[in-house]
């Protein structure tokens, strides 16, 4: 089945091309940054983890919506989502591609990665979370991979997909939960010091992954030739709705205990992350455009008529996606550094080897989900 | 003839382990090189601690820091984002924020403090660590094995102290000159304060101790009750970095004022 993914019109060659250029620009400053150390990004002492590992820690998200869709239909029996699941898993296999070579990349030596197994350390969250995500990668892999076969023959997938499939919904859970305690469990990062962490992950990952999927099936209902149906992408709308909503709703519970308790190393962080600290707003200033861009999806979801409405919808999703890529992608991760433990307020901002590294990986996890979704269309026209 | 596919898988997985297997080999291999018996003339403790009476520092005097650094060849960068520190001088204030307030006598609120590893009894940075590259050693010292760390710097986001440095770039040019008998490291990983473990072997003070001109600095065996640490400790308060956080800090200062 892989070489569907090689064949195509001239648009999908161009797309091919064009996000193949970025990774190749991408790994042109790789070279540079193996050449030289992490020294080439924006990083200190003091802010000793930033863009690469808050795209992880976002991608993880939305890795784990994939179990959206496979709750619903395989628990739920909800028959309309029968013909996207597999896209999510597909979405899945991409997300978490790209959170691997985002925790790779980031590595200052990345030659000796292969220690994390010769001294496997289960006290350290992050051997764990190596193993649910290799482990996720597996199991939507095989899964997506054997419901198409089985599909293109025209038979009932095998028997043995089934509890792999049912293995993979705690799974997902698992991934965003273990990245959460990555942070969640640190004495004196106040930032992250709260239970509320996972959960909060999970809500906002429940909108953000939800959204993408939206938009990416609207795309291939433009070009693609594929409709996922009515019902499946006013179904995804809800999710993205209550799980947006949720979010704002767990922000706020940290706000309040933040802000009310008045315990500076909590509160604190809360201020640079909204209005800024000692001039340094480069986060509050994207924090803003959030803030902004989260009431203006959760207005337009909320309505029935705009959530309804393709067009809208597709604003709405882009919105979430955006705002949810910043409070994750760049907020969460910064802030937790800003001030630091003896109170400096240090600048952080991604240079541009940094951001074109960043967005080459982005772009081959695009490659990734253009090849399989590609495959995935190939299949389901013959039929 | 082209390829089949189980032949490309064949190729493919010959190609990947190729790729892991030099790092295991040169794993494999440091294993055999650990450092032997140490010496009698050795200075050891069942459990290591320092005492600093800070009363005794002079305000922004650099002698404790110039001695680390020289010792173990850390490197100096003009940019402050890359700058490591074994040793560092912060405020009082910024040192123990809780201690903080208004009323703070002028002599502390100006006062600079040396701040470096705590050595921690239940230290995060150990727990965080992925590779067990940073560990405790049953005296008490918590090393790091610079061969071993990956670079991941999950311990400097579990460092409540911000003891701990990353070589974001090459650290030998930066080093104005090489002591011979230290290792230089590499770019790409962490280091912090290792409490002299490598003059300890060598029966000698560690080099802030030793250089310190005010004798404000003691090192000794807290699990000895006779020793001169913890005479000090006996004879009023001592003040802990964070010790509400459980890490159980082994640095104590004292304020004999």
């Amino acid at each position: 089945m892989l070489e569907k993914a090689l064949r195509g019109n001239r648009e999908y060659a161009a797309l091919a091309a064009a996000l193949l250029f970025i990774v190749a620009l991408g790994f042109h400053y790789y070279l540079k940054q193996l050449e030289y150390g992490l020294g080439l990004t924006g990083l200190s002492q003091d802010v000793s983890w930033g863009l690469y590992i808050a795209q992880f820690t976002f991608l993880v998200g939305v890795a784990a919506s994939a179990v959206m869709l496979v709750l619903p239909y395989y628990l739920h029996d909800f028959k309309a989502f029968g013909k996207i699941t597999v896209l999510g898993e597909f979405l899945a296999v991409a997300s978490v591609i790209m959170c691997i070579l985002f925790i790779f990349v980031d590595l200052g030596q990345p030659r000796r990665v292969m220690n994390l197994l010769l001294y496997p350390s289960p006290s350290s969250i992050l051997f764990w979370d190596m193993v649910v995500l290799n482990g996720y990668l597996a199991i939507n892999l095989v899964t997506g991979w054997a419901v198409l076969t089985a599909d293109r023959k025209g038979a009932p997938p095998p028997p043995w997909v089934k509890p792999l499939i049912y293995l993979s919904i705690p799974w997902a859970i698992s991934i965003h939960t273990v990245t959460a305690f990555i942070y969640a469990g640190l004495p004196g990062r106040g930032f992250w010091l709260t239970a509320i962490m996972a959960p909060r992950f999970l809500a906002s990952a429940f909108a953000s992954g939800p959204a993408l999927l939206i938009l990416l099936c609207l795309i291939l209902k433009r070009f693609g030739a594929f409709d996922a149906g009515e019902k499946a992408i006013s179904a995804l709308a809800k999710i993205v709705t209550y799980a947006l909503a949720t979010t704002i709703f767990f922000v706020l519970a940290e706000l309040f205990t933040a802000f009310y308790s008045r315990m500076p190393e909590h509160m604190h962080h809360f201020e640079y992350l909204f209005v800024g600290l000692e001039g340094q707003t480069l986060v509050a200033g994207a924090m803003a455009i959030a803030t902004v861009l989260t009431f203006l999806a959760l207005g337009l979801l909320i309505s029935p008529k705009t959530r309804k409405n393709e067009f809208t919808l597709a604003i709405a999703c882009g919105a979430t996606f955006i705002a949810l890529w910043i409070e994750k992608g760049l907020g969460l991760v910064v802030t937790g550094f800003v001030p630091s433990p003896l109170g400096k307020v240090a600048a952080y901002g991604p240079t541009w080897p940094e951001i074109a590294i960043t967005l080459g990986i982005w772009a081959l996890g695009f490659l990734v989900i253009a090849g399989l979704y590609k495959i995935f269309l190939a299949v389901r026209s013959q039929e | 003839m082209p390829l089949n596919r189980r032949e490309i898988l064949k190729i493919a997985g010959c190609l990947g382990l190729g790729l892991a297997c030099p790092p295991m080999i040169y794993e494999l291999a440091a294993k055999t090189k650990r450092p032997g018996d140490v010496p009698a003339s050795a200075l050891t403790a069942g459990s290591w601690g320092m005492a600093i009476d800070i009363a005794k520092c002079r305000n922004r005097c650099p002698d404790c820091i110039t001695a680390c650094h020289e010792e173990h060849n850390v490197p100096s960068f003009l940019d402050s984002r890359h700058q490591i520190r074994w040793i560092g001088s912060e405020p009082f204030g910024a040192v123990f924020p809780g201690q903080d307030h208004r009323m703070l006598p002028e002599s502390l609120k100006s006062l600079s403090v040396p701040v470096f590893c705590n050595h921690c009894d239940n230290p995060p940075c150990v727990r965080v660590c992925p590779t067990g590259a940073t560990f405790k050693r049953p005296d008490g010292i918590t090393m790091m094995d610079y061969h071993r760390c990956i670079g991941c710097r999950f311990c400097m986001a579990g460092c409540p102290y911000g003891s701990r440095s990353m070589n974001w770039r090459e650290p030998g040019p930066a080093v104005k000159k090489i002591n011979p008998n230290y290792p230089l490291r590499a770019a790409g990983v962490v280091e912090k304060c290792n409490f002299c473990e490598e003059r300890l072997a060598q029966g000698k003070l560690p080099a802030c101790v030793a250089a310190c001109p005010q004798k404000a600095m003691t090192v000794g065996d807290l699990a000895d009750e006779r020793s001169e640490i913890r005479r000090l400790l006996s004879g009023g308060l001592a003040l802990r970095r964070r010790g509400e956080l459980g890490t159980g800090p082994q640095v104590y200062y004292l304020w004999r004022g």
